[in-house]
């Protein structure tokens, strides 16, 4: 085995263990971030300001019982959770997460060795994880036809209808950045970027993060967009009969794309993990994705629902269209 | 080592799961393992090189067997299995004997190496997606020009077969205007 495997492997279980660390801690920070916006306290009473109500959790979710409804297909539901989980880490493969560093010498064995911050650079980057993170879909489409339950298939069929309403918006937006790049990968985004705020995509292309931002809210089932277990409509819809660890698979699924849309907005739009003024780099990264997962936070507590017919016609009707006015306009003044 | 492991790996999972596709009879299982093929036959193209393609087979597979999905949960009760109607004989014989003449014609183009060259070979000096680009503008334009308008004219077909109601509101509608009472 060479260096750039273990390197890779180490990579791997780090980004394992820390994004899923991540997944449990933003359920108590939604929580937070909820009851504060709606002037109440959330979690108060497990530790101090209820931080270990992350514990008290995930003890309940590993020892409750796992259920399987008596008519469910038995292989297929245990296999939907898996495949929600895994999609979302597998896309985390060719995301930048930090800037390349370099180990300091005092270490020994490892000691001056560059680390690129990428588990795999390749050259199509971003439609890799657009890709894998469209794959994850068939979690909840799976689960839902599974579990012989009508709440869940009509979770499954909201699953498919919004899966095709929101896809083309994804594409097309991001297609517009791509253009003005002329590269897949998101290294090459990060360094299209390095003048400092100027440069930044955001301003060249204000209507494609927009749409991206919005497509992005439905890819990860966030508010406005959840229409896949709206609870008052359809229970939960393709969670329904879960129990469990497999619920919480789901869970971190969810959290795992919701931190992924966040650097795919930071890293695309928003100037990378590039220094700018005196902050250096990897702190203004993760500011920034913080910022954007506050942001869907925020947008939970600010906004209802949609109907599923309102977010068809949103997609269809308004976003497409706009998308691709978008895309003409970027050509005509890249051809210019 | 590790391109061949992979390639054996990948080549034995898609072709057990195409036979799980053809020999279910629970549409759950035919329609999954149907998908994961699709999703699988992405990582030959990374095996050899080909990362743009593949991801376009696993975009463009993944949304169309998500439609493939829709429609099964609307005609069938995917949690039994379902039972085939036995068609003609004459025409299992037919399709049988069709397939393995393909089966034959294809195997026997690998007997002989030499016949099989790629068209278009593997330039080096331009990355994935320019590379298809360039072959799809340049030396394929007509064929690809045509396609599109195929599919244009099948997508305003579908939409005006189906759309032909679509100015009037359902939801809106009263119940007894889309679904009449019984008369008792």
């Amino acid at each position: 085995m060479d260096a750039l495997m273990i390197g890779t492997i180490i990579k791997i279980l780090i980004i394992l263990a820390i994004v899923s660390a991540i997944a449990g801690f933003g359920t108590y920070i939604e929580r937070k971030v909820l009851a504060f916006m709606q002037r109440r306290l959330g979690p108060m009473h497990v530790g101090p300001y209820g931080l270990l109500q992350i514990v008290a959790d995930g003890i309940k979710l590993f020892t409750k019982e796992d259920i399987i409804p008596q008519n469910a297909n038995k292989f297929i539901f245990s296999l939907a959770p898996t495949i929600t989980a895994a999609t979302a880490f597998i896309a985390m493969a060719a995301l930048p997460l930090f800037p390349t560093f370099t180990i300091p010498d005092s270490l020994p064995l490892i000691g001056g060795a560059i680390v690129p911050s990428i588990v795999a650079d390749i050259n199509i980057g971003i439609l890799f994880i657009l890709g894998v993170m469209a794959s994850g879909l068939y979690g909840p489409l799976l689960a839902g036809m599974a579990q012989a339950n009508k709440w869940g298939i009509i979770g499954s069929a909201r699953t498919a209808v919004q899966f095709l309403s929101y896809e083309v918006v994804t594409g097309l937006s991001v297609l517009a950045p791509i253009m003005l790049v002329g590269s897949l990968s998101l290294i090459d985004f990060n360094d299209a970027q390095t003048g400092g705020i100027g440069s930044w995509l955001i301003w060249q292309q204000p209507v494609a993060f927009i749409l991206f931002l919005i497509a992005g809210f439905a890819e990860t089932n966030r508010t406005p967009f959840d229409l896949l277990e709206h609870e008052a409509e359809i229970i939960s819809g393709y969670v329904t009969e879960y129990s469990g660890l497999r619920w919480g698979m789901f869970f971190i699924g969810e959290y795992t794309n919701m931190v992924t849309i966040s650097i795919i907005a930071a890293v695309v739009f928003c100037g990378g993990y590039n220094d700018l003024w005196f902050i250096s780099g990897w702190l203004l990264f993760i500011l920034k994705v913080v910022f954007f997962f506050f942001l869907m936070l925020w947008v939970r507590a600010a906004w209802p629902h949609v109907r599923p017919d309102q977010m068809m016609w949103l997609c269809w009707k308004v976003l497409m269209p706009l998308a691709v006015v978008n895309i003409l306009i970027t050509g005509i003044v890249v051809m210019l | 080592m590790f391109e061949q492991i992979a390639f054996y790996l990948f080549s034995v999972l898609t072709i057990g799961l195409f036979l799980i596709t053809v020999f279910s009879k629970n549409v759950l299982y035919a329609m999954t393992s149907l998908a994961s093929g699709m999703v699988l036959i992405a990582g030959f193209f990374f095996l050899v090189g080909a990362d743009f393609l593949g991801v376009v087979q696993l975009i463009v597979y993944v949304g169309a067997v998500m439609a493939l999905y829709a429609f099964g949960m609307m005609f069938f009760n995917v949690t039994k299995d379902l039972k085939e109607k036995t068609t003609s004989n004459i025409w299992v014989m037919i399709i049988g004997v069709t397939v393995a003449l393909l089966m034959t014609l294809m195997f026997g183009g690998a007997i002989n190496p030499d016949a099989i060259y790629a068209s278009l070979p593997i330039n080096s000096s331009m990355t994935n997606p320019q590379a298809v680009g360039m072959a799809l503008f340049t030396k394929y334009l007509v064929p690809f020009e045509v396609a599109a308008i195929m599919l244009l004219i099948a997508m305003i077909g579908g939409i005006v077969l189906a759309g032909k109601k679509m100015d009037k509101s359902l939801t809106d509608a009263e119940d007894e205007k889309i679904q009449p009472k019984d008369v008792k």
